[in-house]
């Protein structure tokens, strides 16, 4: 976030209760600055009260307690129309009886563009999208990666401060996912609006965002890029919700790493070797079982039962490895890690 | 699906014809009737004659009551189509206290037996209506009479429509900076316009061929088609022209009827996303 700058999105001590008894608490006095021109990521499991966060920030859910302000000013009170934010929804919510390109143009023309400017923009941003030959056919005639585009255009099309994606790729397939991502990421850095993006999918998150807030039961857990929240996870839901989850705990940690608590370690950064080769000095190491190998292309997944109680997956990579290296289901193997990689959880 | 076959399938099919027989042969013998030269209607018909049809067309008691009918029907499905859209509207989009007391209100005149609607519209007629405001029973209090249940079918078209609809579109319009009132014309209205025709259309039906209620709320020189109908049926010299008056009663209650579902088919099918 540059100096100087009110931030785009500003939540404080953000509440919202549902009726019922006792109240479910959705969202738990959530505080959250997010800069201008940032990409930022809400991630959390279903009914971690991410999405809540989202329709609050437009306006379609009225805060229990706290604020919404978005930048600078307080828009708590105000219905969504008369709030400076759009929203790609989940479902698209594409106007099934207008054609795609009253669909773009809706916002401007209820804003009083005239019908010239406004077409104008509304075939600009089709472009942008490359759907400016679909621009004539209804919702209903285009296939869903195109009806994203087209949710994407209406809402970017108005350049609002900030555009809300309320899980925007989460219909489409693995395949369009990737590809629209990247589009994604290239519309946002050419447009410069702030992106506030509601996901569950932890590797989505952290190839998109250049912030991530980790949601967990209605709270943030944890606020930091990618890197941080990957390799620095501050908690154990943390480390446990965003990549795969390896934890020491109790009698394991005690003799693996020689304290109490508990550690949690990427499987990227274990090693297997045979017992008896030598490994770099400086590294933690721990005797195993191999109790599953799991081929899958670039890399292969090993589970270790460990010697010391519990077990840890180690990834490595086949670009060097064989299949006659002596890695195989039961065998005996040691695990080593640099220390550095060992992260300590703090225990509630 | 799931093809019958052999007796069952045989079976199947004299069940079916016996059951259209049973609703449709009365309605073909009434319309041959229609045309039959014996003014006793003896079977098989003596002859065939037009004579009834052209003393109907010009008799002045049944065109003033298909006039009377026509302009029931008009003003009740209006009257429905206005208050049945609103009350579905803010049953269905707003949350407020007692709305599902509200609700049960609406739809009730349905399930009501019409002799006790009609009783009570008759009894709020004479104590009411006539001795306080000056309206007696007429084409005015049958169109309120029948607007109590065309309400209740406006409603449930546009309340299903709505409901199917969800509220994502309303708010992805208000979204895009649209106010209540812009969404509602450019969004909410245009996707209601089937349901609404379609419910108007039913609408109409029932209020064309309603004869319960009407015999309450309709004073002496107000009858509406069904009225007449039955003020005649008894009376030998107008036998003949009942039949007549009988046969476009059906024809133009069931026609609205029918387009209304094929508009509801057609919309069932194009919305499916």
């Amino acid at each position: 976030m540059s100096e100087g700058q009110a931030a785009a999105i500003r939540l404080v001590g953000l509440r919202k209760e549902f009726h019922g008894t006792p109240p479910v608490v959705a969202v738990d006095d959530v505080d959250l600055v997010v800069g201008g021109g940032e990409f930022f990521s809400m991630l959390g499991p279903s009914g971690s009260g991410k999405t809540t966060v989202l329709r609050m920030i437009a306006g379609f859910e009225a805060p229990t307690a706290g604020r919404v302000e978005l930048a600078g000013a307080d828009v708590t009170a105000l219905p969504p129309h008369r709030r400076d934010v759009n929203t790609v929804f989940q479902d698209y919510a594409l106007f099934p009886h207008l054609s795609v390109r009253d669909n773009v143009e809706y916002g401007l023309r209820v804003k009083g563009v005239d019908k010239a400017q406004a077409r104008t923009r509304a075939m600009a941003e089709l472009e942008r999208v490359r759907l400016a030959d679909l621009a004539e056919r209804r919702p209903a005639q285009l296939s869903g990666g195109q009806r994203q585009r087209v949710a994407l255009a209406r809402a970017l099309v108005n350049r609002p401060q900030v555009l809300l994606l309320d899980e925007p790729l989460g219909a489409l397939d693995l395949k369009l996912r990737e590809q629209m991502q990247v589009e994604l990421k290239a519309i946002q850095r050419e447009v410069g609006i702030t992106f506030l993006f509601v996901t569950h999918d932890q590797e989505e998150a952290l190839t998109l965002s250049d912030r991530i807030a980790v949601f967990n039961a209605g709270r943030i857990e944890q606020v930091g890029t990618a890197r941080e929240v990957y390799e620095s996870p501050a908690t154990g839901f943390v480390a446990g919700f965003v990549g795969t989850s390896n934890m020491l705990t109790a009698a394991a940690a005690q003799a693996v790493v020689g304290t109490d608590g508990a550690f949690a370690i990427r499987p990227e950064k274990i090693h297997l070797t045979l017992p008896g080769v030598s490994a770099e000095p400086g590294s933690v190491r721990t005797r195993g079982t191999i109790a599953e190998v799991v081929y899958a292309g670039p890399v292969t997944r090993y589970v270790v039962d460990l010697a010391a109680g519990g077990r840890l997956t180690a990834l490595e990579q086949n670009g060097h490895r064989t299949a006659a290296d002596g890695l195989v289901r039961g065998a005996e193997v040691d695990l080593y890690w640099a220390a550095q990689h060992l992260i300590s959880i703090p225990t509630t | 699906m799931l093809r019958p076959t052999g007796v069952v399938r045989w079976a199947l099919w004299a069940f079916a014809g016996f059951v259209l027989a049973f609703v449709y042969v009365p309605l073909i013998v009434v319309g041959i009737n229609s045309f039959n030269r014996d003014r006793t209607f003896g079977w098989p018909p003596a002859g065939f004659t037009t004579q009834w049809w052209q003393t109907a067309l010009t008799a002045p008691g049944p065109r003033e009551a298909l006039v009377t009918s026509v302009y029931a029907g008009l003003g009740a499905t209006v009257i429905a189509l206005v208050l049945g859209t609103l009350l579905s509207l803010a049953l269905t989009r707003f949350d407020f206290f007692g709305r599902s007391v509200v609700n049960l209100l609406v739809v009730l005149p349905i399930a009501l037996p019409g002799i006790v609607t009609g009783l009570a519209l008759q009894s709020a007629i004479s104590n009411v209506l006539t001795p306080v405001l000056g309206i007696s029973a007429g084409l005015f209090t049958i169109i309120v009479g029948h607007a109590t249940f065309c309400i209740v079918v406006i409603f449930n078209n546009v309340t299903a429509r709505l409901r199917r609809m969800g509220t994502s579109l309303e708010l992805a319009s208000a979204d895009l900076g649209a106010g209540p009132w812009t969404t509602f014309r450019r969004v909410t209205f245009p996707l209601l316009r089937s349901a609404l025709v379609a419910g108007g259309l039913l609408a109409f039906g029932l209020s064309f061929d309603e004869i319960v209620v009407t015999t309450f709320t309709a004073g002496p020189g107000t009858p509406t088609l069904p009225i007449w109908i039955y003020n005649n049926l008894f009376r030998p010299t107008q036998a003949p022209v009942v039949n007549v008056v009988a046969v476009v009663l059906v024809v133009l209650s069931i026609l609205p009827v029918w387009l209304a579902q094929r508009i509801g088919g057609r919309e069932a099918g194009a919305s499916r996303l």
